[in-house]
């Protein structure tokens, strides 16, 4: 953001308004409500998965696996590739008179466990790059880790930001919208 | 309005992480010891003495932010100072050559393979625990999966040391891999040896990956908590050394925090972690079956009386995951006595589910030990049926009887509750069945090679001081890594363990008062 649309009375930026919830029902239904009022920029943090959240925060279906898929099958032609290209074309090495693997003698059968473990190793690395990256991480600082408070989060406490640039953002009715939904504390923070 | 960590008393007194910080066994359902019951509505908890978060956090932190307890130190000395008299004897097998092995002609593959197959078949309990165990929603898991993964990964590098030494040649084992090399020739990929390459470097970078990524969140918790330590006491806090002033818990709170990649435990992250999770474990199963198969096709592909059959895949992933278990047992039995309030949470209950599990591949390992004498018998191959019978009754029938005995006849014990959740009983269990574990590969490769089709290369192997000292060598790596593990690493899932707590549901009854738990027991398995 070049020119922040909310400032703090001290004049800095605002990256959002934080709210704490005292159970994961408290923060489940808070979830539904921030949800049905149209905000898009805005999360829940709490130090477990709580089940079903990505219902109550309305998330489509994560694209992740269909990456993961494509990494595998990649991985595996990869795989079949190397070996074939290796053994059949590059340089064919006769051993115990076994077929060097062009598609019509048969010998592709032995080249399927490496295969299978290429397209495993693949999909692995995609799904933890993918994971990682669909999520922006790695990323070692963000506004909310300054506030002290938010840092209980990785332990018993459980959080919800809504942040001002979402085009829903107003100060006094998002506030209104939090103390609604149950919120134990209310506060701004700083970007 | 109810708090969640309203229990400040408990916390205040778990500060030191002290023995004997208990809440109350009075509502909790189920046997109270963690023991399975019958009814299903009432299962035991996962988590005893009904822990709140924070205690969660405090108890398993503590693990990794205090100093060890008074055993922790001389057994690591002990322990690594094996792992490096084993790396000494490999620094000596490397200089003179594999001739100090004893191994002849004949019986080419003997302790170091024997070695091989064990470690990497003890790893196949924590991928087991951690994917196949997920998939099937067996929320017990949580209690076991970091530890067995960690094992798994330690195991996977004890295993991959041995065939690394055994080539003889040991600064060329860059050849195993598809590079490029100065006579322009590829590996050969049609041989088993080389499908075991990949099997087994897949098996441990996945184990790996699958690993780190349990550990992110846990490892944000860690940084977070050395995080409010510097925040709360800019100035002092411990140092690393006197004449080192690094603040410990500037040091963790960069290390951890580095590794925790910015974790921050947010609902759109967890959506997408929990995806990944699933996705990994899926492709984890396969690969786990997959791996010990490779390793077994390393002999049913040959043609030797003995090794050429075709049970041996199923045979050996059973028989890895036996193992492991016992390894597993082997590990958790004594750091649950030795570390406090750990039996909360790995509880009397994932003892016996673990007892159950190497009944039923104790039994499974015990089928195929007989289907292999009967198809000796009932294929009319007169070589196969002399193998087998010289197994049995021949020079090494010592060898086949320890692993009859511990594998099939031991683990007969856990048919009796009582005996399966009786932890010394369980250890000493574990530690027959490793044992057993490891003679049942001794069996396979050294009793099938010393007797083969010419009584001209009839031979018999016996070890030398450096067969053996890189085995007790191995032993100590082992030990050594998993050591280091529990004093710095987190030893429990804790976000997974949180999220299985009764009160980590949604749908938790509240009843309005400061009781986080409830009394209405363990009802968070059923969503």
């Amino acid at each position: 953001m070049s020119t922040p649309m909310y400032v703090t009375e001290s004049g800095e930026a605002i990256h959002g308004i934080m709210a704490e919830f005292a159970t994961p029902a408290d923060l489940y239904h808070a979830a539904e409500k921030i949800r049905d009022a149209g905000y898009s920029k805005w999360d829940t943090y709490s130090p477990f998965p709580v089940h079903g959240m990505e219902g109550a925060m309305g998330f489509p279906r994560t694209i992740l696996p269909l990456l993961v898929a494509v990494g595998g099958l990649s991985g595996a032609c990869l795989g079949f590739l190397m070996q074939w290209w290796m053994s059949s074309v590059d340089y064919q090495l006769l051993v115990q008179g076994k077929p060097f693997g062009n598609f019509t003698d048969g010998g592709w059968q032995a080249f399927i466990p490496i295969t299978f473990e290429c397209g495993i190793l693949f999909a692995a690395f995609t799904s933890l790059i993918g994971m990682l990256a669909l999520n922006g991480l790695p990323r070692w600082n963000h506004p909310l880790m300054k506030k002290e408070r938010f840092l209980s989060s990785s332990d018993d406490r459980l959080f919800v930001c809504i942040e001002a640039a979402d085009r829903n953002f107003h100060p006094d009715r998002t506030r209104a919208l939090l103390e609604g939904a149950g919120a134990t504390s209310i506060e701004l923070v700083e970007d | 309005m109810s708090s969640i960590h309203p229990d400040q008393l408990t916390a205040q007194r778990l500060a030191g992480i002290a023995r004997g910080v208990t809440g109350g066994h009075g509502g909790e359902p189920g046997s109270g010891d963690g023991t399975l019951i019958e009814t299903p509505e009432q299962r035991a908890p996962l988590v005893l003495n009904n822990r709140s978060f924070k205690e969660v956090t405090d108890i398993i932190c503590g693990y990794a932010e205090n100093s060890p307890p008074r055993w922790w130190l001389p057994i690591f000395g002990l322990v690594s100072t094996i792992a490096g008299l084993g790396g000494a004897l490999i620094g000596y097998l490397v200089i003179t050559g594999i001739g100090t092995w004893g191994m002849s002609n004949q019986v080419d593959w003997a302790w170091d393979i024997t070695n091989f197959v064990f470690w990497i078949g003890i790893g196949h309990a924590g991928t087991l625990i951690s994917a196949i165990l997920c998939l099937l929603k067996q929320k017990w898991r949580t209690a076991v999966n970091r530890s067995a993964e960690a094992m798994t990964i330690f195991a996977v590098i004890c295993a991959a040391t041995f065939p690394g030494i055994h080539i003889g040649r040991q600064w060329m084992a860059w050849m195993l891999f598809p590079i490029p090399n100065y006579n322009a020739i590829w590996p050969n990929f049609r041989s088993p040896l080389l499908w075991d390459v990949f099997a087994v470097s897949t098996y441990g970078t996945v184990s790996l990956l699958f690993w780190y990524m349990g550990m992110i969140p846990d490892f944000a918790t860690l940084r977070d908590r050395a995080d409010r330590r510097l925040r709360a006491n800019p100035e002092g806090g411990a140092v690393l050394l006197p004449f080192l002033p690094i603040r410990i818990d500037a040091l963790r709170a960069y290390i951890y925090g580095f590794l925790a990649l910015g974790w921050r435990f947010s609902g759109r992250h967890w959506h997408r972690y929990e995806a990944a999770y699933l996705v990994l474990a899926g492709i984890s199963t396969p690969l786990v079956l997959s791996v010990h198969s490779i390793v077994s096709f390393d002999f049913a592909t040959s043609i030797l009386p003995g090794w050429h059959t075709t049970i041996f895949p199923p045979y050996f992933v059973a028989g890895a995951i036996f193992g492991g278990f016992a390894m597993v047992l082997l590990l958790l039995i004594p750091a649950r006595e030795l570390y406090p309030n750990m039996k909360d949470f790995l509880t009397l209950r994932h003892l016996e589910n673990m007892a159950k599990i190497i009944l039923v591949t104790g039994m499974m390992v015990g089928f195929a030990y007989s289907m292999e004498f009967f198809i000796a018998w009932y294929g009319g191959n007169e070589y196969e049926l002399f193998c087998f019978k010289n197994r049995a009754v021949g020079p090494y029938w010592w060898a086949y009887w320890t692993m009859i005995s511990c594998n099939v006849l031991s683990p007969q014990v856990f048919w009796f509750k009582a005996m399966r959740t009786s932890p010394i009983v369980i250890f000493i269990v574990s530690f027959l069945v490793t044992i057993g574990m490891w003679f049942e590969r001794f069996v396979i490769i050294v009793t099938s090679l010393h007797r083969t089709f010419l009584p001209g290369e009839w031979h018999m192997f016996s070890p030398t001081f450096v067969d053996i000292g890189i085995f007790v060598g191995s032993c100590g790596v082992f030990l050594t890594l998993f050591l280091l593990f529990m004093r710095f690493l987190p030893m429990f899932a804790m976000a997974e363990l949180k999220a299985v707590l009764p009160q980590a549901s949604p749908h938790h009854h509240d009843d309005g008062h400061e009781h986080p738990t409830g009394h209405n027991g363990h009802h968070g398995g059923k969503h």
